[in-house]
């Protein structure tokens, strides 16, 4: 049996400033993870990817990111992309300082 | 140091403008990813996790103080206030915007500096020894050969696609504080019987995925016939190396693969090719980069109020104790200024503290400032009878922390907090140990102990020649750290032996506690190094500190 799908978002890095951005529904390019459009199925989420990759003026590298749903939208599974939506531990920088 | 000449800086302007175009022509769509990545790499521009990171060059570590400024002007315009030297004599700009870059070039151009050949499968910056023309043991200043191989390693026709980066390390002392036997090639300047000064030759070394100890392919080689034979070996490697498969690719699988005897056969049969090229023309332009390497007049004088303060202030004592260093003209030190405040960043500075180092050196330095690999900063000629002054500039910049060769001197690669590569966190570590043991008040009695942590198997961290090594990994998605002990990267380089299974994020503080606490328990003396007690004891009583349940289980 082939293994069942785990949902995906769209992410990249933006051209210009290099920041991790995300896909969202509404085609625009965000700077967080919860605003991301949440990808359930394999077909959709390989379109998704493709229409990201028109898109080589804006942004640099896209690819599937597994995540998850919750209340708050999506979130992430791996450290990795933990890392990534949230910004480095060692410093306030990157999307934590335009958090605060 | 070495000053640009007409060519120098006509050459890196062109660079500059030409990165500029094809910065544009990548905004406006002209060029594609795939054909802009390798230009980029070219010019040092990385894309890493959060965003772009503009690898410069320190060649062979050495700056002057307007360097160090202009440094400092670029953290705070086109960065976030703060530079992060590297391992590799590098400085790292973690927060560059793509536009932003070739105004960053053209400055550092303004300061005869690159980013050229930081990135790319071609020969690194040239690293060497940071107390080079300082050192009481060296032989000769290795930095006039160091400039010879980055003038012809940079844009070397032959060698801008290499099967893999290339990586050459120069010193000039027996005690080698420049890892030269974990290099592509490694040189170390020795005097032969009849005391003539050349280099010993070794190559082949590396860390990475396969950790291997450099091999001699040369016991003396002469100092003219240096361009020569390191084109020799580049060439063979260029044909031989493989390109099939990136994780064999670098010259100690070359030599692994091909045995040594091999490899020395035809890099000998091609040095005799090469050399009637040369015609001494090499050794002409070695004479003139020599002569602007002239090491500072440095007379002898006294102590001044060396001694009172040194006997009055135990803060003091404490830092001279551990980042004073000698140096071979009496009366005068070596200083390293520690980029490891207890709980920072290893070696991070901010703008303000690059400043403050720019203006000790002018002040007190002979206008020398040098990067180590231990991303440490060093004034090389400071007078003895001056530290007291400097010391407390330096306190008041938060750059005092006597902790170098300690615990706490931790090397760690960005890891996960910024590098694309990375399998793990590195810098939490690092700050987390030395705050641990800052809060023990443990640090000096431990005494010479260097912990070296990467954040994956590319071994930017040197984790396999610590006293203590620790590699960052991803195991079925949380990040583990597996523990190396005996590692070190000097003229006797060992590679580390692994402890056994890794600890999780939240145990390797522990983990390393434990390994310390047995090193106390179990030396003879104060004076037995962690490194001399892990090598008289090996591995067994730490393994039983670090893994106590398999030990219950076993009896
Ligand atoms: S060791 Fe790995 S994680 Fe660390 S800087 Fe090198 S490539 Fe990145």
């Amino acid at each position: 049996m082939p293994k069942p799908f785990s949902p995906k978002v769209v992410t990249a890095n933006a051209l210009l400033e290099g920041d991790v951005v995300y896909l969202t529904a509404g085609d625009e390019w965000t700077r967080h993870l919860h605003e991301a459009e949440l990808l359930q199925d394999e077909a959709q989420a390989s379109q998704r990817l493709l229409d990201a990759e028109m898109r080589p003026l804006e942004v640099v590298g896209p690819y599937l990111a597994d995540a998850r749903a919750s209340d708050a939208g999506p979130r992430p599974v791996h450290f990795r992309e933990e890392f990534r939506a949230a910004g480095p531990s060692n410093y306030n920088h990157g999307k934590q300082e335009e958090h605060a | 140091m070495y000053k640009y000449n007409d060519f120098d800086e006509a050459f890196v302007r062109e660079r500059v403008a030409q990165f500029r175009a094809q910065v544009q022509r990548r905004i406006d769509g002209a060029l594609t990813e795939d054909e802009f990545k390798p230009l980029r790499l070219m010019n040092g521009l990385y894309l890493q996790l959060h965003a772009y990171m503009l690898r410069v060059a320190v060649p062979y570590g050495t700056l002057n103080p307007g360097q160090m400024r202009q440094l400092a002007m670029l953290a705070e315009r086109f960065d976030r206030g703060y530079g992060h030297f590297t391992t590799r004599q590098n400085i790292q700009y973690n927060w560059p915007k793509l536009q932003d870059v070739p105004d960053m070039l053209d400055a550092l151009a303004d300061v005869e500096m690159h980013a050229i050949q930081t990135s790319g499968n071609t020969i690194r910056n040239v690293t060497s020894d940071h107390f080079a023309g300082a050192a009481a043991d060296e032989i000769e200043d290795p930095r006039p050969y160091a400039e010879l191989l980055r003038q012809w390693s940079t844009d070397h026709p032959e060698f801008q696609f290499l099967p893999r980066k290339f990586k050459i390390a120069v010193t000039g002392a027996p005690n080698d504080r420049a890892v030269v036997r974990a290099h592509d090639i490694g040189l170390q300047i020795v005097k032969n019987d009849s005391g003539e000064t050349g280099f010993k030759v070794i190559i082949g070394g590396g860390l990475g995925r396969t950790p291997m100890v450099g091999k001699v392919i040369r016991d003396f080689l002469p100092k003219a016939d240096l361009l020569p034979y390191v084109e020799a070996i580049v060439s063979v490697y260029n044909l031989l190396g493989r390109r099939d498969n990136k994780y064999k690719a670098r010259i100690k699988i070359t030599v692994h693969e091909n045995g040594l005897d091999k490899i020395t056969r035809l890099v000998e049969a091609r040095f005799v090719e090469l050399r009637p090229h040369f015609q001494g023309a090499d050794v002409a332009l070695l004479e003139r980069i020599a002569a602007q390497f002239a090491p500072p007049p440095l007379p002898e004088v006294g102590l001044g109020a060396f001694e009172q303060a040194f006997d009055s202030d135990p803060v003091f004592r404490a830092w001279v104790d551990s980042n004073v260093a000698e140096h071979r003209v009496p009366g005068h030190a070596i200083v390293t200024i520690s980029l490891k405040a207890h709980g920072q960043t290893p070696g991070d500075a901010t703008a303000e503290q690059m400043r403050v180092m720019a203006d000790l050196a002018e002040a007190f330095g002979h206008h020398e400032l040098r990067i180590s690999h231990e991303q440490n900063v060093i004034l090389p000629h400071v007078a003895r009878a001056d530290l007291y002054a400097i010391h407390a500039r330096l306190r008041a910049a938060g750059l005092a922390t006597a902790n170098a060769g300690l615990i706490s001197d931790i090397i760690a690669c960005p890891g996960m907090d910024y590098c694309a590569l990375a399998t793990a966190r590195s810098i939490p570590v690092a700050q987390q140990i030395a705050t641990r043991f800052d809060a023990l008040k443990l640090e000096h009695d431990i005494g010479p102990l260097k912990i070296k942590i990467s954040g994956c198997i590319n071994a930017c961290g040197h984790h396999h020649v610590g006293h203590i090594g620790i590699l960052g990994l991803d195991r079925a998605g949380v990040e583990n750290y597996q523990i190396t002990l005996g590692g070190t990267g000097t003229e006797d380089m060992v590679v580390g032996d692994r402890t056994g299974p890794g600890f999780a994020y939240d145990q390797i503080v522990p983990a390393i506690e434990r390994i310390i606490a047995t090193y106390l328990d179990q030396r003879e003396a104060p004076e037995e190094t962690f490194l001399d007690a892990y090598r008289r004891l090996g591995m067994a009583p730490f393994k039983a500190a670090l893994y106590p349940v398999e030990k219950a289980h076993a009896a």
